[in-house]
Formats: C-alpha cells, sequence, structure tokens
C-alpha cells in the first residue's frame, strides 16, 4: 500500500463508520475541533438557538462544506448561507443575517491594522471638493444593511448576554450595522440603508458625489450629513 | 535568557501574562491562530513577545501528508515567524491535510520509508521557508496500524539526522500511546535519540467515554505517572525547555503557574 492510498483509506474511515472502533476517536477528535470553531466564530446564533441545537446544526454543515482553510479561526465562511436554506430553521429567518454579521465580526477583528480617517477630515472642503472626493474604507470596516429584519439590534442583543427574554419589545424593521475597529477593539453602530449604500458605493472605489446619490437612491429621505458624519465617527474609512 | 518550563498561552491570561516574571517563563501558542491579518489578536502576541520568550506549535502545516505543504499556509507560518521571532517552531509527526481538506487533528500513519522521504523532504521545505530548525513531535496514538517499517523512535531521529530538524518529545503522548497500542513508555524514553531534542510537551489526559483508550485531551493536570516519566527522562538529559500544555478546560493562570513550578526541577534531584 502506498501512502497515499493509505492516507485516502484512513480519509474514507473518517467519513463513515467504518474500520477499528478506534477510528471513532479520530471522527471525534476532527468533529469536535471543526464544531468548536464555528461554535467560537458564531457566538451570537449560538445564543440565539441553543448549545444543542447549534452543535447538530453545525454537524450537517460540517459535512456538507469541512474547512479548506487551515486556519480554524476564520472557518464559516458558507455557514450563514447555510442556515438561510436550512428547512428547520425557516421559523428564524434572521438566522442567517445575524450569522452573517458574527463572521463579519470575525472578518473585521483579524483585517490588516490601519489608521483610520479623523473625523473631522473633511471639514473645511467646498461641497464641490468633498463631492469628488475618493473615501477608501477602513481594511477593518464591514456593513450590511437588511431590508426587512432587525438583525443589528438582535446581533448586538445577542453578542451581550443570554438573556432573549425582551426580545418582544424590538421593532421588526429593516436594519443595517457597521462594524469598525479604529483603536485594538471591533466596535459596531446601526446603520440606515443609505448610510451601508454610500460606504458600499465608496468601496467599490465612487467618488463621494455618486456615494451620496447611491445612498439617496437607497433611502430618498436619507440625512447624508447625519450618514456621512456617523462612517467618519466609526472610523470606516482609511487615513489617504 | 535560558528557557526553563514555559505554559500554553491563552486569550483569557494575555494580561496575566504579560505582568508575569518568572525565572526562564516562556509561552507557546498555536501558530495558526495568529495567522491573520492585523488586529488585536497580533497585537497581545506582539506584547507579550517583547517581555517573553514565545514558541510557535504549529497543527497543520501536514508534514505528513502526501503533498508538499501548502504554499500560502507555509508563506504565513514564515511571516509570523518573521514577525514574532519566536524561540522555538514546532510541528507534528503526523497529517491532516488530503486534497485541499484540513483535519483538525494528528492523524497516523505507517511509518514506511516512503513516508519518511515525504516527510523528510517537507520539513526541508518548511526548514528553508522559514530559515530555522523546527522541532517535530511524536503524536498520541490510538489505532494499531499494520505496515510499520520504522519504530517511532528510530522514524524521528532518522528524520532528524536527515534535515537536521530537531525533535519535541510530548511525555504525555508517550504514556497514552503505550497505554494505548500496548509499549513500554521507559523504554521509547530511554531509546529517544536525546542529542537532538528542543522542547518537553507535558499534559494531562483522560479517559474516553466508550473505549479502553486513554485520550490526550489537554484538559486535566499532568498526571503523576507522566511526572515520574518526566523525571526519568530528565535524569539523563539534564534540564530542557518543558511545556505545560493546556487546552480545555483551562484554569487559572496562577494554577498553571503553580503547576509549571513542578517542571522547574533540578534534573540532580529528579529521581532517574
Amino acid at each position: 500500500m502506498t501512502h497515499t492510498t493509505f492516507l485516502q483509506g484512513f480519509e474514507q474511515a473518517l467519513r463513515t463508520e467504518a474500520g477499528h472502533p478506534a477510528m471513532a476517536v479520530y471522527r471525534n477528535t476532527v468533529m469536535k475541533g471543526r464544531i468548536d470553531a464555528l461554535e467560537a466564530n458564531f457566538p451570537a446564533v449560538l445564543r440565539l438557538v441553543g448549545r444543542e441545537w447549534f452543535r447538530s446544526v453545525a454537524a450537517l454543515y460540517v459535512a456538507e462544506d469541512p474547512p479548506r482553510d487551515p486556519r480554524l479561526v476564520l472557518y464559516g465562511d458558507g455557514f450563514p448561507e447555510f442556515l438561510g436554506r436550512f428547512e428547520p430553521a425557516s421559523e428564524l429567518p434572521y438566522l442567517e443575517g445575524v450569522a452573517r454579521l458574527d463572521h463579519l465580526w470575525v472578518e473585521s477583528h483579524t483585517a490588516a491594522d490601519a489608521k483610520a480617517l479623523p473625523h473631522d477630515a473633511l471639514v473645511g472642503h467646498a461641497p464641490e471638493q468633498l463631492g469628488a472626493c475618493r473615501l477608501v474604507p477602513h481594511p477593518a470596516a464591514r456593513w450590511l444593511w437588511h431590508p426587512q429584519l432587525p438583525i443589528g439590534t438582535l446581533w448586538s442583543h445577542s453578542r451581550a448576554s443570554d438573556d432573549t427574554a425582551d426580545l418582544g419589545d424590538i421593532a421588526w424593521v429593516g436594519e443595517g450595522l457597521l462594524l469598525t475597529r479604529p483603536g485594538h477593539e471591533v466596535q459596531w453602530a446601526g446603520l440606515t440603508a443609505g448610510g451601508a449604500a454610500l460606504l458600499s458605493a465608496c468601496g467599490e472605489g465612487h467618488a463621494l458625489g455618486e456615494a451620496a446619490a447611491a445612498a439617496m437612491g437607497a433611502e430618498p429621505e436619507c440625512d447624508l450629513a447625519a450618514a456621512l458624519a456617523l462612517l467618519l465617527e466609526q472610523g470606516a474609512f482609511a487615513a489617504a | 535568557m535560558k528557557l526553563t518550563a514555559g505554559v500554553s498561552l491563552k486569550p483569557q491570561h494575555f494580561d496575566e501574562a504579560e505582568r508575569t516574571r518568572a525565572d526562564g517563563l516562556w509561552f507557546e501558542v498555536h501558530a495558526e491562530n495568529y495567522m491573520v491579518a492585523g488586529g488585536p489578536r497580533l497585537a497581545w502576541l506582539e506584547r507579550i513577545r517583547s517581555c517573553h520568550p514565545v514558541s510557535l506549535h504549529g497543527v497543520a502545516l501536514s508534514l505528513a501528508g502526501d503533498a508538499v505543504p501548502d504554499a500560502a499556509h507555509l508563506q504565513r507560518l514564515a511571516a509570523l515567524v518573521r514577525r514574532i521571532e519566536p524561540a522555538l517552531v514546532s510541528e507534528h509527526l503526523a497529517w491532516s491535510r488530503l486534497d485541499g481538506t484540513y483535519f483538525p487533528d494528528l492523524l497516523p500513519f505507517p511509518r514506511t520509508t516512503e513516508a519518511l522521504q515525504r516527510m523528510a523532504a517537507n520539513i526541508d521545505l518548511t526548514q528553508q521557508a522559514l530559515g530555522r530548525r523546527i522541532a517535530i513531535e511524536n503524536p498520541s496514538h490510538y489505532l494499531p496500524l499494520d505496515g510499520h517499517a520504522w519504530s517511532e523512535v528510530d522514524f524521528l531521529n532518522e528524520l532528524a539526522v536527515r534535515t537536521g530538524c530537531g525533535l519535541l518529545l510530548d511525555v504525555n503522548n508517550v504514556f497514552v500511546s503505550a497505554h494505548n497500542l500496548g509499549g513500554d513508555a521507559l523504554a521509547y524514553l530511554d531509546a529517544f535519540p536525546v542529542k537532538h531534542l528542543m522542547e518537553v510537551h507535558l499534559a494531562g489526559h483522560g479517559v474516553d467515554a466508550n473505549l479502553p483508550l486513554l485520550i490526550d485531551s489537554h484538559d486535566a493536570p499532568v498526571s503523576a505517572e507522566v511526572w515520574r516519566l518526566y523525571r526519568h527522562l530528565i535524569a539523563r538529559t539534564g534540564p530542557v525547555p518543558t511545556l505545560i500544555e493546556r487546552d480545555d478546560q483551562v484554569p487559572a493562570f496562577d494554577t498553571l503557574l503553580a503547576e509549571r513550578e513542578l517542571a522547574c526541577v533540578d534534573p540532580a534531584e529528579a529521581l532517574p
């Protein structure tokens, strides 16, 4: 038997119930390592659904999309989408968005270091100069807008506590969230549809004037000055 | 600084680790957890590194795989080594990747001459990419395999001779494997080529819920039997950088430090 033939046979035995009883030890370790990683990377989902449910759905995801990158701290980029089409979770339509925010938090937490554009960087620019400015999102800035569901509130609430009892007070309307890392730690703030569209347009390389038009398109009553001020305050742009 | 005993470093202990001073104290982390572009995780490690020696312990190079180490992964390890300037770099006598899929475990294989050549080539590649010597660790075994052409000790020695790599001897893994496969842990230690020894690992183990197997769980204090084996070893080798390895059920930092004190024994007083 060649070395490769052995490894292939062993890998097959990991996926089935075949082979020596002690194979179970390796099966358990591999499964536990992958599920533990998802548990660590999706803490808000974990709190919303409970540990037992989380680990059983994570086991299904793991079988479908095992890690292709050795860095388990980043594992699970396909998990939100999996949850979105997971039939038994259809009564929790916000789960996919909350999972996306968990994954965006991981991305923000591990993104490259860079200075944020100071919040007063645009003070004193004439309107026509402002419109031509090209602002680049900070490497650790991540954002998400959900047109129907308050995913930001659900997510931040789940990150902060185990207590889901007062979810009844939440307004079930569309919501966005902005994650930034201007200092050492990831922080977050609510984001409007206009603010999210503004930042997305900047990320696509558009000048601020075009980004403002995109913001108004997404949210006709958008307060552009307030949206921009919030982005600057949160450190959403990289220093030039 | 001469390394004495170290402990595994977990994020919840960063602040205490940064404040603690002890003769020869060092910390070991899993390299993969710090292979990120930036952010607080890397910043923490750099802060620790500014006041303590750090050891990078890799778990995913898959040196005993059937392919060369993943190029991107090796580059990230090399970048981390340049950034942290670790006192030690280590990996395992195991595989954890096949056809691009990763298995978070240290998987076994028959120690054939083909496997030896493959692994020696992978260690060469790694040492070239890092520009330094790495240490290879003996894993825990659970499964009897057919087709071994080499004993584990001879296989490790041959890797060291061929590649110039060092060895990391995990005494708990020797104990667990001897129990599970039916071997003699003392004889293993006595046959171990200690001239290549760069580091020792000590950890706790558990008992499998269903099978008569010990599990290298890293979730308990080092057992009395493993301490006895350790003292037997260092009576022969003299002081070796020794890690108290803990990855699960991680206790308070002070508890780990107290366990570490037990590894700071004078070899002259250690019972053979």
